[in-house]
C-alpha cells in the first residue's frame, strides 16, 4: 500500500509541475523580480535627477552662505529682496519652495520661527538637510556666545559602538543584531508566502477532485488519509523544486547583471555606503566586511537545520487545515469562510516576529508565541540567530511535532467525509458532528 | 462456498440519521445482484461499505468466506455513481495512473488497457485530456478502469447513465461477459428494464432497512397473483363480456393486437387453475391470446415500497 502512496506524491508532483501557470510562474517570478528592482532602482534615479531649486530668504545672511548646492538641491539666494517679493517669484517661476529666515534677536527666537513655503508638501530628506545645516550653524554660535572652544568640542566627541559579547565568548554587536534580524525575518516571510502559496495548492487539488467527481473512484483504491498525505507531500515537493530553480536562475541573473552593470553598481555602492557612514550619528561603522564577518559568526548548521525543521514542520501543519478545508467545501470561493484559522495565526506569528522579536528575542511573549505551534514555526525561526536555548527549541518542536500528529488526524477526518458531501456548505459546529462520524 | 459476498446485519448512522439499519445482503457467485432503492434509502452508505469508503458502526462484512480486509480492494472493481476523471490529465496516464492504485504494475496495466482501448475502438484517445471528451466518451474509460484489474466482484452505480443506447448496449453486453468470465455483479440503478434484463438476485432497500430480497423468479413467483391476460374472439363480445364478469374477477386489459377483440385481465382465486379458465373460455370463444400475467420488477419495486410506506 505505500507503493500507492508514492503513486500518488508521483501524480501530485506532476501534474503541479505540468501545469502552466507553474512553469510560468516558475521561469518568470525571477525575471519579474528583477525587473521590478531595475524599474524601482531606475525610478529613483530619474525622480533625483530633477534638481530642486529653493529659494533662500535669510535676513540675517548667516546662513546663507552654508547653504551648497547638491545634486538634489539647488539654492538660490534672494534675501536681497522682500519675503514678498521672493514668494511672487516662486510661483511665477514654479520652483520647490522659499525657505524663510527672519531676524531675530536671541538665536532662541530665530530657531522657532524659520519657515518654508512649498505649494506641495516639501521632501523630507530636503527639510532635514535644510533642519541640519541652521541646526549645525546655530549650535556652533551658542558654543561660542558661550565662550567654548569649538574644536576643543569637536576633539571631546566620543564615538561609541558598543560590544555586546556572551558568556561563551562570543561577541556581537549592533550591526550583527540587524543581520539576525534579517535572516530571521526573512526566513519567518519566506515560510509565510510557503505555507500561502502551497497550502492553497494542496486545497485546490482537493478541491478538483470533489468538482471533477474522480474522488470516489480514488477513495475505492486507498485510504483517504492516504491521499491526503501523498497530496501535500507531492505539492511540497513541487514547491522545493520551484524554490530550487528560484535560487538557482536568482543566482544566474544576479551573475549576469553583475558583470553588465558591476562597475557602475560598485561605484554607486561606494557612493551610497559613504552617504550612509555621514548621515550616521551614531557613529556605528556600517562596514560591509563587518557584515559579512557577522554572518559568517551565525551558528549557520543550526540555522539551517532549524530552518529545514521549521519549514517542513510549519507546511505540514498548514497544508492539513488547508485539505480538510478543500473537502470541507465544493468550490474555491466558498472556502473564505474557513481561512480565519490560517490567516490569523500566520499573521500573529510575522506580526510576534517583527515587533516583539526584534524588540526582545528573549522576552516573555517573543518565547510563548515561539512555543504554540501555529506560531511556533514563524517566530522560532527568526529567534533562532540571536541564540535560543537548547531546551526551548527541543520544547518547541516536540509541541509542533504532536500538533502536526493531531492535526493530520483531525484534517484527514474532516478530509474522509468531506470529500464525500457534495453540494453542502457546512459550518464550523457540522465540521465538528463529522469528526464522530 | 456459493456466496461470494456476505453483509451481516450493517449498520451505519451519520449523527441522528440512521443511514443503515440492520442490513443483511448475500450475493451468490458468480449472479448480477440488483441492489434497488429510493433515492436516499442506503445503498450508497452500503456501497461505500464494501468498497471500505466507509466502515459500518455494527455488522460485517464478508468476501469470498474472509472478513473484508485492506487488501481485498484490488479484488472489487467499482464505478460510483457520482464519478469523473481528472479533466487536465491525458487518458492514458490516467487509466494508468487508477490501474496502478489497483495493484496493477505499470507493464500490466499498459498491456490490458491496449487491450480495452482496442476493443472499444478508442486507442487514439491515448494523448487526449478528458475535457477533450464527451461524457460518454469518458464513461467508457472509467467502464475500462473499473474492470481492468479483473476484479472478483464488480459494483455499477447507475452504469448507464451517460452513453447512448448503442454504448448502453456494448456496455451491457460488457457486463455479461465479465459475468460468464466468473465475476459476480452488484448493479445499483433505477433503470429498471435494465434490471429485469440482467438481475438474476435483487435486493430492496427502503428507509435504511432491506425489505425485500432473494432470486428474481421466487419474488415474482411470490408476487403473482394468478391473474390472466386473455384476447377472445366472439359474434357477441357485450354477451360474453358480462358473462366473464359475474363469473369472474376482471378489468380491462391493454396489449396490442391486429383485430378486433375483447382485452381482458381475469384474477383468479389462489385454489383455481389455469385450465379451468381456459376451458370455460374455449366452450364460449376463440382464445386468440392467453397468458400469465407475471409482475415486472417495476410493479413489485412500487407494490412493497407503498406497502412500507
Amino acid at each position: 500500500m505505500s507503493s500507492n502512496l508514492q503513486l500518488i506524491i508521483k501524480r501530485e508532483f506532476i501534474s503541479r509541475v505540468r501545469n502552466r501557470t507553474f512553469v510560468v510562474m516558475t521561469f518568470l517570478s525571477p525575471l519579474i523580480v528583477v525587473g521590478m528592482i531595475g524599474l524601482i532602482g531606475w525610478l529613483t534615479t530619474l525622480n533625483s535627477d530633477e534638481v530642486k531649486e529653493v529659494v533662500v530668504v535669510d535676513e540675517t545672511k548667516l546662513f546663507i552662505g552654508d547653504f551648497e548646492n547638491t545634486k538634489e538641491v539647488a539654492y538660490l539666494d534672494y534675501s536681497s529682496f522682500d519675503l514678498d517679493v521672493a514668494k511672487d517669484s516662486v510661483i511665477s517661476k514654479k520652483l520647490y519652495g522659499l525657505l524663510y529666515i527672519p531676524n531675530k534677536t536671541s538665536n532662541n527666537d530665530l530657531a522657532k520661527s524659520i519657515q518654508f513655503y512649498a505649494e506641495e508638501s516639501p521632501n523630507f530628506s530636503v527639510l532635514n538637510k535644510i533642519e541640519r545645516i541652521i541646526s549645525n550653524k546655530l549650535t556652533e554660535q551658542n558654543y561660542k556666545n558661550e565662550g567654548l572652544n569649538l574644536e576643543v568640542i569637536e576633539r571631546s566627541k566620543a564615538k561609541i559602538n558598543i560590544q555586546i559579547e556572551n558568556f561563551s565568548g562570543e561577541k556581537t554587536s549592533k550591526i550583527s543584531n540587524y543581520v539576525k534580524m534579517g535572516f530571521g525575518g526573512l526566513a519567518g516571510y519566506l515560510l509565510m508566502m510557503f505555507i500561502i502559496i502551497y497550502g492553497n495548492m494542496v486545497m485546490r487539488s482537493v478541491i478538483e477532485e470533489k468538482t471533477n467527481r474522480i474522488i470516489e473512484i480514488i477513495i475505492s483504491s486507498v485510504k483517504p488519509m492516504q491521499l491526503m498525505l501523498g497530496k501535500i507531500l507531492g505539492t511540497s515537493f513541487a514547491g522545493i523544486l520551484q524554490f530550487l530553480i528560484w535560487v538557482f536562475l536568482g543566482g544566474i541573473i544576479m551573475m549576469i547583471g553583475y558583470g553588465i552593470f558591476g562597475s557602475s553598481l560598485e561605484a554607486n555602492t561606494l557612493e551610497e555606503a559613504t552617504k550612509l557612514l555621514e548621515a550616521n550619528h551614531e557613529g556605528m561603522m556600517a562596514n560591509i566586511g563587518e557584515f559579512f564577518l557577522e554572518v559568517s559568526k551565525l551558528p549557520m548548521l543550526e540555522l539551517v537545520l532549524s530552518f529545514f525543521i521549521y519549514f517542513v514542520g510549519g507546511y505540514f501543519l498548514y497544508s492539513a487545515i488547508y485539505a480538510a478545508i478543500g473537502a470541507a467545501v465544493d468550490s474555491e470561493t466558498d472556502s473564505q469562510q474557513f481561512m480565519l484559522p490560517i490567516i490569523l495565526p500566520l499573521m500573529l506569528g510575522i506580526y510576534v516576529g517583527f515587533f516583539a522579536v526584534i524588540e526582545n528575542p528573549h522576552g516573555t511573549v517573543s518565547t510563548v508565541f515561539s512555543m504554540i505551534p501555529l506560531t511556533s514555526p514563524i517566530v522560532m525561526l527568526m529567534r533562532i540567530p540571536f541564540g535560543v536555548p537548547w531546551w526551548q527549541i527541543l520544547v518547541s518542536i516536540s509541541l509542533l511535532i504532536g500538533s502536526i500528529i493531531f492535526m493530520v488526524w483531525f484534517a484527514g477526518k474532516i478530509y474522509r467525509i468531506g470529500i464525500l458531501m457534495y453540494g453542502k456548505k457546512p459550518s464550523y459546529k457540522e465540521l465538528f458532528k463529522w469528526l464522530k462520524y | 462456498m456459493s456466496n461470494l459476498l456476505e453483509v451481516q446485519e450493517a449498520s451505519k448512522r451519520f449523527g441522528d440519521f440512521i443511514a443503515l439499519n440492520n442490513v443483511s445482503v448475500t450475493v451468490p457467485k458468480g449472479s448480477i445482484f440488483g441492489l434497488l432503492g429510493p433515492n436516499g434509502a442506503g445503498k450508497t452508505t452500503l456501497i461505500r461499505i464494501i468498497n471500505q469508503i466507509t466502515l459500518p458502526d455494527t455488522g460485517k462484512v464478508f468476501l469470498d468466506g474472509d472478513p473484508l480486509q485492506s487488501h481485498h480492494i484490488k479484488d472489487i472493481g467499482y464505478l460510483p455513481e457520482e464519478r469523473g476523471l481528472y479533466k487536465s490529465m491525458k487518458v492514458g496516464e490516467q487509466a494508468l495512473y487508477l490501474a496502478q492504485l489497483k495493484g496493477l504494475s505499470k507493464k500490466e496495466a499498459k498491456e490490458r488497457l491496449k487491450y480495452w482501448f482496442d476493443k472499444f475502438d478508442i486507442s487514439h484517445w491515448w494523448n487526449k485530456k478528458i475535457q477533450e471528451l464527451s461524457k460518454g466518451m469518458a464513461q467508457k474509460v472509467q467502464f475500462i478502469v473499473t474492470v481492468l484489474h479483473r476484479p472478483k466482484l464488480l459494483i455499477f452505480d447507475e452504469p448507464f447513465s451517460g452513453f447512448d443506447p448503442i454504448n448502453a448496449n456494448v456496455i451491457k453486453d460488457e457486463i455479461l461477459q465479465l459475468r460468464d468470465e466468473g465475476a459476480t455483479v452488484i448493479f445499483s440503478t433505477h433503470r429498471m428494464e435494465s434490471v429485469e434484463e440482467l438481475c438474476d438476485h435483487i435486493a430492496l432497500i427502503h428507509k435504511s432497512n432491506k425489505i425485500l430480497e432473494g432470486k428474481v423468479s421466487d419474488i415474482k413467483k411470490a408476487y403473482k397473483s394468478n391473474t390472466f391476460e386473455v384476447g377472445l374472439l366472439s359474434d357477441n363480445m357485450l354477451e360474453l363480456e358480462k358473462t366473464l364478469q359475474n363469473k369472474f374477477n376482471t378489468e380491462p386489459a391493454n396489449f396490442k393486437a391486429i383485430d378486433e377483440q375483447l382485452k381482458l385481465k381475469i384474477s383468479l382465486d389462489k385454489q383455481v387453475a389455469p385450465n379451468e379458465l381456459l376451458s370455460f373460455l374455449t366452450e364460449r370463444a376463440q382464445v386468440v391470446r392467453f397468458n400469465e400475467v407475471i409482475p415486472s420488477v417495476n410493479e413489485i419495486f412500487i407494490k412493497t415500497i407503498t406497502e412500507n410506506e
